[in-house]
């Protein structure tokens, strides 16, 4: 229920007096209301819940973990002796 | 698709396991809160990945399990009636209640319609002024704030016909509960990513120290769901009770402070029913007085309707970690996805519904 996906921000502009947008979900575009987002530019990634988005996806953290565990598990597969 | 698959990466889940298998040393009992998580983890298989000393306990977050029979009655009642358009998000579709469900109600003429947002049912309401629009409002934390958002709209914009028939449950108060349940079993909390996303974490660590219980704040993909465990299990081994942000891409502390406002505005806390559970004090929203023209259940009179639940079931008993579904006797017998007796079986979030999916049914 509480499911929400990830997308890019592509346009923004107002319907009915409330901060709307097009974001694209890997190809795919819809519509979504921005309203309760303080900050939003185009380009940015947000979370997306029953055609809200919830939050701006923070890329940095998002990069830098990932990046962590790529890098140790990169060590270990090194580390391993070769056979 | 970005951001999305990177946490699907089977070689980065199994290091974070195998951190987990090193560090772990006595048995401990983890909850998640949040049925899309054990959704998640049962499809994925993490939860055979796990060390045996590990044990997930699977908690009350779905909010279609969680809604009471009666509120599905309420719901059937409106529906079908024939000045109504009734709107549901498509969870909600095939959730019986005591007697028929809203797919039947469909099927025997009502005008029942799955939307996508509740501002398509808004729009619906716009469309058609001589029809009453209901939509069903249910959820956590995550979904109140477009819900609240399509009833500010629906009175700014004047729109009379449109009202919501409101389930909303929130998700603090149920842990305090879990908690202080006698023999509660649960060490940990592993909190629901996306509740977190709008409400921010600033409401756990009072419960954390009060009940000295790690809460980590953890999302919905395999790599995600394997760091929350991994960061409780540290917390645990080293006798910490904190809570703990494993989610940092989508959640901050505060949360989403404007989506927070507009719960405040249209809704106010109340005493709510649990299918499963029983009463949590303060655990519900409901529509503040200056929006009752909005409500469904005053407009219809359907607030008096009340039903009894099955007495077979032992969803209780599973979501407070005394029972697996395969102890019930009823299991997969009488009591399928198709014909559930009780809130673990009623959506492909509940436990017993994902248990039965993905057989694990021993």
């Amino acid at each position: 229920m509480c499911l929400a996906i990830p997308g890019r921000v592509t346009e923004i502009y107002e319907n009915d007096g409330l901060k709307m947008g097009k974001v694209d979900f890997g190809g795919i575009s819809r519509e979504v209301c921005l309203e309760y987002l303080d900050a939003i530019e185009e380009d940015n990634y947000v979370i997306v819940h029953v055609g809200f988005a919830i939050n701006v996806l923070d890329e940095e953290e998002a990069l830098y973990t990932l990046n962590l565990l790529r890098e140790l598990v990169e060590i270990e597969g090194e580390l391993e002796p070769e056979q | 698709m970005k951001y999305l698959d990177e946490y699907r990466d089977g070689a980065l889940v199994r290091k974070v396991v195998d951190e987990i298998r090193d560090e772990i040393s006595a048995p401990w009992t983890l909850m998640e809160i949040c049925g899309g998580q054990t959704h998640s983890i049962v499809r994925s298989g993490l939860d055979r990945l796990l060390p045996t000393q590990l044990t997930l306990v699977h908690g009350p977050g779905c909010p279609v399990c969680v809604t009471p029979l009666e509120t599905i009655d309420r719901s059937l009642a409106i529906a079908s009636r024939p000045e109504v358009i009734f709107t549901s998000y498509g969870d909600m579709i095939r959730v019986p209640g005591s007697s028929t469900d809203l797919f039947s109600v469909r099927a025997s003429g009502g005008d029942v319609r799955v939307v996508y947002s509740p501002l398509d049912a808004l729009q619906l309401a716009r469309e058609n002024p001589d029809r009453e629009v209901v939509f069903f409002a249910i959820g956590f934390e995550t979904t109140a704030p477009p819900n609240a958002m399509s009833v500010l709209q629906a009175s700014r914009l004047g729109v009379g016909n449109y009202s919501v028939l409101v389930s909303h449950a929130c998700v603090p108060p149920a842990m305090r509960a879990i908690l202080g349940w006698p023999g509660n079993l649960v060490q940990a909390f592993l909190a629901a990513g996306h509740v977190c996303t709008v409400m921010g974490y600033w409401e756990y660590p009072p419960i954390a120290e009060e009940f000295s219980v790690p809460i980590v704040v953890t999302g919905f993909e395999p790599l995600d769901l394997a760091r929350g465990i991994s960061a409780a299990v540290r917390q645990l081994e080293e006798g910490r009770a904190q809570a703990e942000n494993a989610y940092p891409r989508a959640v901050t502390f505060e949360g989403n402070r404007p989506a927070q406002a507009l719960i405040s505005q249209v809704f106010e806390t109340c005493d709510r029913k649990w299918r499963g559970i029983g009463e949590i004090p303060e655990s519900g929203l409901r529509l503040r007085e200056e929006y009752a023209d909005f409500d469904a259940e005053k407009k219809f009179d359907v607030g008096s309707l009340t039903t009894e639940e099955s007495s077979v079931c032992i969803a209780g008993e599973i979501l407070q970690g005394r029972k697996k579904p395969a102890d019930c006797p009823v299991f997969g017998e009488t009591c399928t996805p198709e014909h559930p007796l009780g809130a673990t079986m009623v959506s492909s979030e509940g436990a017993c519904a994902a248990y039965y999916r993905y057989g694990r049914d021993s």
